[in-house]
C-alpha cells in the first residue's frame, strides 16, 4: 500500500498535477528558460533539487514546530524566508565543493529563490495532510512530491523547448509574433495535459 | 497579544537562526576570488556580446586574469578598452586599433537585378537555400535585413536592396558577419584607406552582365598600386589595409567604380 501511494502521488505530480501545466505556476521560467533545450533541462534539475531539499527542511517546520505552537498562518513568511536561505547556502557549498556544478547552474539557483513553484510545492503539500481522511502524506510522500513535482517541471519545460523550437521556422504572422504564440502554445500544451486527469485518482484515494 | 509576540519571535529567531548559519557558512567556506578577473571585468563594457569568443564579459575577464587569453579581444570596448585591461595585466596593448564592419556589396536596385520575385520568409538565410538565392548576383547581398536584426546598435541597414553599415554605430561586434548567409560582410580596420565593395568571384564577363558596381578581375587596380597593397584572387580585387596609403590610384583606375576610399 505504501509504496503504491507512492508512485501514485509521484505519478500525480508529474502528469495530472502537473504544476506547470495544472496548476500554473513557475510560469516565468516556464516562459523565459525554454527557448534552448540546455538551459530548459539545467534549469529544472537546479528547481528539482531546491524543491526536494525545500520540502524536506519546510515539512518538518510546519509539523512539529507551527502547529504545536498553533502559528499555521505564519507559513508562507516563514517558507520563503527558509527557501531563500536555504538556495543561499546550496550556493556556497557548492561554489565551495563541486565549482563545475556551480558554474553549469550559474545564474538559475538565485533565481530560483524567488520561484513560486518551489513555494507552491512546499505550501500545498501541507494541505493534503489531514489525519481525519483515510489517506493522508507522510514525510516520504511530500519527498516524492517534491521530486515528482521537479520532473514534471522537466517534462513541461522540456516539451516546450522543443514546441518553441518548432515556432522559430514557422511563418507567423506579424501580431501573433514573439509572447502572443508563446502563450498560445503554453496554452495548447496545457490543454492536452488535461487529457491526464483521472489517470491515477484509481490508485489512491486523494479525496 | 501574546500571539503576536510569539509570532514576531518565531519567525524573527528563525531568521537570525538562518543568517547565522549563512554567515559562518560563508567564512567557513570562502571562495578566494581572483581580483585581478573583477578589475578587468570592471574595465569590459558589460555588453556581454561574445564577440571575443568566451561566454560573456565575466569569462573574457576569468580568462584574461589566468593569461589564458589575449587582450583586445573585445569588439564593443575598443581601443580604450584594450589599453585599460593592459594596464590591468601589466603588458603592452600593442597596436591594437578600432575596427568596424563594412558589407561589401553595392548591389542596389540601380546596379543589378534579381533573377525572380522572391515572396517566401523574410530572412537572407531562408532566401539563400532557393535556387542559390534569388539574387542575379550569387554572391551579392540579399537584402532581406538578417544582418539589421542582428545587430544590437542600429548600425547596419538594408537601403535599396542592399545592407550599408553606418561606421559611427559600428562596434565590430561580429554579429552581423557571423550572420550573414552569404559571407560578405568584414570586419576591417577603421582607417583612411581603398576599400573593394564587391564579392564577385565569377571571371568577368559573367560579371558585367550581373551588375553594374561588380568586380571584373581585370587587375588594373593591382597594375595603378604602387604599394602592393591590390591584389586580385580569383577575380575579385582585395585591398591589404595595412599596405594602403589612401593613394586613390586604384579608386580612380577601377572601371566598374567598385573600389571607394573607406572613409
Amino acid at each position: 500500500m505504501l509504496i503504491k501511494s507512492l508512485v501514485a502521488v509521484f505519478l500525480a505530480a508529474i502528469l495530472t498535477e502537473n504544476y506547470v501545466l495544472s496548476k500554473f505556476l513557475g510560469i516565468c521560467p516556464f516562459l523565459g528558460v525554454s527557448k534552448k533545450l540546455n538551459t530548459a533541462v539545467g534549469m529544472s534539475a537546479a528547481v528539482t533539487f531546491v524543491m526536494v531539499l525545500a520540502t524536506a527542511v519546510t515539512f518538518p517546520i510546519y509539523m512539529y514546530v507551527l502547529v504545536p505552537m498553533g502559528m499555521e498562518y505564519l507559513q508562507t513568511v516563514l517558507f520563503i524566508l527558509i527557501i531563500a536561505g536555504l538556495v543561499q547556502l546550496v550556493e556556497i557549498i557548492l561554489r565551495k565543493y563541486i565549482p563545475s556544478l556551480y558554474n553549469s547552474l550559474g545564474i538559475y539557483l538565485p533565481l530560483i529563490t524567488t520561484n513560486c513553484a518551489v513555494l507552491g510545492v512546499t505550501m500545498l503539500v501541507i494541505q493534503k495532510v489531514d489525519s481525519t481522511s483515510a489517506f493522508t502524506y507522510t514525510y516520504g510522500h511530500a519527498l516524492i512530491n517534491a521530486f515528482g513535482a521537479g520532473i514534471g517541471f522537466l517534462v513541461a519545460m522540456v516539451m516546450f523547448a522543443g514546441v518553441r523550437g518548432r515556432l522559430e521556422s514557422a511563418d507567423i504572422p506579424k501580431s501573433l509574433k514573439g509572447l502572443p504564440i508563446t502563450l498560445v502554445a503554453a496554452a495548447l500544451v496545457s490543454l492536452s495535459f488535461l487529457g491526464f486527469a483521472g489517470f491515477v485518482d484509481k490508485l489512491i484515494p486523494l479525496g | 497579544m501574546n500571539g503576536i509576540l510569539i509570532a514576531v519571535g518565531l519567525v524573527a529567531g528563525i531568521g537570525l537562526l538562518i543568517g547565522l548559519i549563512l554567515s559562518i557558512a560563508s567564512i567557513i567556506m570562502a571562495v578566494p576570488k581572483d581580483e585581478k578577473a573583477e578589475k578587468i571585468l570592471e574595465a569590459l563594457p558589460g555588453a556581454n556580446c561574445g564577440a571575443c569568443g568566451f561566454s560573456g564579459c565575466s569569462g573574457y575577464a576569468n580568462a584574461l586574469a589566468k593569461g589564458e587569453a589575449e587582450p583586445g579581444l573585445c569588439a564593443p570596448g575598443g581601443l580604450a578598452c584594450t589599453k585599460e585591461v593592459s594596464e590591468i595585466l601589466g603588458v603592452s596593448a600593442g597596436n591594437a586599433e578600432p575596427k568596424e564592419a563594412v558589407v561589401k556589396c553595392m548591389g542596389s536596385l540601380e546596379n543589378t537585378t534579381y533573377k525572380a520575385e522572391y515572396l517566401g520568409l523574410k530572412s537572407c538565410a531562408a532566401a539563400a537555400k532557393i535556387g542559390g538565392g534569388l539574387t542575379a548576383c550569387t554572391f551579392g547581398c540579399l537584402g532581406l535585413g538578417d544582418c539589421e536584426r542582428a545587430c544590437p546598435y542600429d548600425a547596419i541597414h538594408v537601403n535599396n536592396g542592399v545592407a550599408y553599415v553606418t561606421g559611427d554605430k559600428c562596434r565590430a561586434c561580429t554579429l552581423c558577419v557571423k550572420t550573414c548567409p552569404r559571407g560578405i560582410i568584414e570586419i576591417v580596420p577603421k582607417k583612411d584607406m581603398a576599400l573593394v565593395r564587391c564579392s564577385n568571384h565569377d571571371k568577368g564577363a559573367v560579371t558585367r552582365k550581373l551588375c553594374t558596381a561588380g568586380c571584373i578581375g581585370c587587375k588594373k587596380c593591382e597594375k595603378a598600386c604602387e604599394h602592393g597593397a591590390v591584389k586580385v584572387v580569383d577575380f575579385c580585387a582585395y585591398v591589404t589595409p595595412e599596405l594602403c596609403t589612401n593613394c586613390g590610384a586604384c579608386v580612380e583606375a577601377c572601371p566598374q567604380n567598385c573600389i571607394t576610399f573607406f572613409k
